[in-house]
């Protein structure tokens, strides 16, 4: 917990206090924890001196925060209008089958992540799958497995 | 300004040092695009093939050409020999290559894809000479895939910052005057004349103004804008300082999305390198103009594309779109003056000041001059990032460039979510901004997604009023509840659930929608389901009357089987099946329960693609059934 209290001490104090800094403290956050949690929320409104409600209204926002712990890899399936004509949204039914979870969740073991994204920006691969930093373009529902095997 | 002079010509010799280099060099494409093809592993092989072979050559890793479909590239350029460039490289290839070139010198002609010579070279034609690449105009392209983005030299010495310079001699309105006469509109989509914006700002009272480059690139299906700031990203930067001259700005912003890491490093890079040649900070080359920059990650809303909700997200507030006017040129960021300009509008403003506005309007049609890039995606064979004289038809795109669909052509999509869905016969529809506005779509930020038989209209439509609906901010009723609404009655159509008076309820809300919402975001909204309904009412009229979905895609209307003719009895399809909706003992052929099946793909894939395999499970209409 002490250790937990510093990280978000040099967070802090690289911002100014000034409600613009927001959402760069919160990306910054998450970048450290993986994820915004209450008590995270809590110091943050102490120190920007607005309120919890403020900053949950923008964070959640932005599909970019989430309010729930990351697993050891993170799973982003490219629901990109590209992808989605190459059979994206097939892709991201069969991860929430195997992994049982439903997108912005953990698996129980915490080995995978799942989120859905907009576009990751290789339309010429899709459909496209990130995994942590690893992309995989043309990706096909057997493949999938292959894919998943890679990471612990 | 002899500082300038000085860094120009060390740039220059270092260019010239380099095309003229004794020792081979390597360029290898490792822009996102080209990673995600593979070319880690490329460059890895390439290193390693190099020192095993003690073959002394130097690898120069660039941005993208374009050419994405045959990512990774790798040119190589030995011996007085033309850069020679060789697509779809794998490690492997990459070894053989290097060894064959440059320890035989042999340049394996036909393996190569083309050179980058003036002349005529040994078999191997030029690159430009591409069926992909001969029907571009490139411009703002220009630098990608030929200099390392991440070394500010190798921009200087092909005119980088030479806009900024002789803009720096004008004063600010000569230089918003000279964009005016470019006839520039903007390139986010909406098609604004830059001139405008700039001269609406420059002319408001107050001291402090803004400019902001507008990187959130939040259309599912464009990458214009990453792979110009991956690849070339001081051509933005220069335009950023170019457009906060002219407008008298001090302070700009870049915002950028967040799932583009790769491209804010390069910017971050390119930042500081321009504060060692002195193009940023105070005194910019010597003269009165000061101006800093800095880098706003977007955190994922697709409505911050609209200008006032982007201005929110940097307050730090929900990205909301307000009412206008005030317009932001007026009243903007903390209430002061400020131009939002989109990344390709800025990229080109360098090349417009350099050559003169009259060079930029030899490109383009009256009214719609300069050119423009779109991402080529979806069925069609070769796809990536073109740029092209604006007025170019439609079909000339897809078919000269894109070499046209495997299977048979649909529909073309322009402007992502917010634009419409262009039938075979409006092919020969120039790109224009209101060209395209007159057939119910818009021009966009420049996504182009081609669809062939094997895409259902109807889907596409649902799909896109479904990111809408999840992207709508929620600020006012039309877009909130009128595109739910929306939505349910696709979902119904495509499960077969509802009967043909669903049409005119959905064209009703459509047109409602659109009149009614206060953004652009809602404006625009509902031109996918018109334009479908406008081109491909008939395939509407099947999902609802035959139940039929002709391209088999939507799922409430198809439905898995087995050929038992064509069954090799392999098991393999029983294996990945996740529901044991498959049986049936080896060597026989197999049975598929429809009423366990969960359509999820895995056995007809498996069936089509195993060697052993008989290509035996098809998809088809239930009614056939």
């Amino acid at each position: 917990m002490e250790n937990w209290n510093l990280i978000i001490d040099s967070v802090l104090k690289k911002y100014s206090v000034d409600s613009s800094n927001l959402i760069p403290l919160l990306q910054d956050i998450q970048n450290e924890f993986g994820y915004i949690s209450l008590p995270v929320v809590e110091r943050i409104a102490d120190y920007l001196k607005i309120t919890e409600n403020k900053i949950y209204g923008v964070a959640s926002f932005f599909s970019q925060f989430r309010f729930t712990p990351r697993g050891r890899h993170s799973i982003s399936a490219c629901l990109g209008t590209a992808c989605h004509v190459c059979g994206g949204e097939i892709l991201l039914e069969t991860l929430e089958r195997e992994l049982e979870v439903k997108p912005g969740e953990c698996t129980a073991d915490m080995r995978f992540d799942l989120n859905r994204v907009a576009c990751l920006g290789c339309c010429a691969l899709a459909p496209v799958l990130k995994v942590d930093g690893d992309i995989y373009g043309n990706v096909t529902v057997i493949k999938l497995k292959e894919i998943l095997a890679k990471y612990e | 300004m002899n500082n300038f002079e000085e860094f120009v010509t060390k740039s220059k010799k270092e260019w010239d040092d380099l095309l003229k280099s004794d020792i081979p060099l390597i360029y290898l494409g490792t822009a996102s695009c080209g990673i995600a093809a593979g070319a880690e592993d490329v460059k890895e092989s390439i290193l390693t093939t190099i020192e095993k072979n003690s073959i002394s050559a130097r690898l120069v890793e660039v941005g993208c050409i374009g050419t994405c479909y045959l990512e990774p590239l790798m040119d190589v350029s030995a011996f007085g020999n033309p850069r020679i460039s060789y697509g779809n490289v794998s490690s492997m290839q990459a070894e053989k290559i290097l060894k064959k070139y440059l320890l035989e010198q042999d340049c394996l002609p036909k393996t190569a894809l083309g050179h980058f010579g003036e002349d005529s070279f040994d078999g191997i034609p030029n690159f430009f000479d591409h069926p992909m690449l001969k029907p571009q105009v490139r411009i703002v392209l220009k630098n990608c895939g030929f200099i390392d983005p991440t070394n500010i030299n190798h921009y200087l010495a092909r005119n980088g910052y030479q806009g900024l310079r002789k803009a720096l001699q004008l004063s600010p309105e000569e230089v918003i005057e000279e964009v005016a006469d470019s006839g520039l509109r903007g390139r986010g989509g909406a098609g604004f004349p830059t001139a405008k914006k700039w001269r609406i700002c420059r002319e408001a009272p107050d001291e402090t103004k803004y400019i902001i480059c507008n990187a959130d690139e939040g259309d599912p299906g464009a990458y214009m804008n990453r792979l110009l700031i991956e690849s070339d990203p001081h051509a933005v930067l220069e335009g950023m300082l170019i457009a906060a001259y002219a407008i008298g700005a001090s302070k700009g912003f870049i915002y950028i999305r967040a799932e583009y890491p790769l491209a804010i490093q390069r910017l971050r890079n390119a930042i500081n390198q321009m504060e060692t040649k002195e193009l940023i900070g105070e005194n910019i080359l010597g003269s009165d103009f000061s101006f800093n920059i800095h880098i706003k990650e977007g955190a994922g809303a697709f409505v911050c594309g609209e200008e006032t909700a982007l201005i929110h997200s940097i307050e730090g507030e929900r990205g909301m779109p307000q009412t206008r006017p005030p317009f932001p040129a007026v009243s903007g960021l903390n209430g002061k003056p400020t131009v939002i300009n989109n990344v390709e509008t800025l990229g080109t403003i360098p090349h417009i000041i350099r050559n003169g506005s009259e060079w930029y309007r030899q490109y383009g049609v009256d009214g719609n001059y300069g050119t423009k890039t779109f991402s080529l995606v979806g069925k069609i064979r070769r796809t990536g990032l073109i740029e092209v004289p604006l007025g170019t038809p439609l079909r000339k795109i897809i078919y000269d460039i894109g070499g046209g669909t495997l299977k048979t052509f649909k529909a073309v999509q322009t402007g992502g979510p917010s634009g419409g869905c262009i039938p075979e016969e409006l092919l020969d529809t120039p790109v224009t901004y209101e060209d395209l506005a007159a057939i119910g779509s818009i021009m966009g930020s420049g996504g182009l997604i081609v669809m062939d038989s094997d895409t259902c209209v109807v889907d596409l439509a649902r799909y896109f009023l479904d990111f809408i609906q999840k992207e709508s901010c929620g600020k006012c009723t039309p877009c909130r509840v009128g595109t739910r609404h929306m939505v349910e009655v696709l979902e119904k159509i495509c499960k077969g659930l509802i009967d043909a008076k669903a049409l005119g309820e959905l064209e009703s809300l459509a047109l409602m929608v659109k009149s009614t919402s206060l953004c652009g975001l809602g404006q625009t909204a509902p031109n996918p389901v018109l334009t479908t309904l406008r081109y491909f009412r008939p395939e509407y009229v099947q999902h609802v009357v035959n139940m039929y979905c002709p391209a088999l895609v939507c799922r409430g209307l198809i439905e898995y089987s087995v050929t038992p003719e064509k069954c090799t009895g392999c098991q393999r399809c029983v294996s990945v099946c996740p529901t044991g909706a498959i049986t049936g003992p080896r060597s026989e052929p197999h049975n598929l329960d429809v009423s366990k099946c969960i359509k999820c793909r895995a056995c007809y894939e498996i069936c089509r693609f195993d060697a052993i395999a008989g290509n035996a499970i098809v998809i088809r209409s239930r009614e056939e059934a």
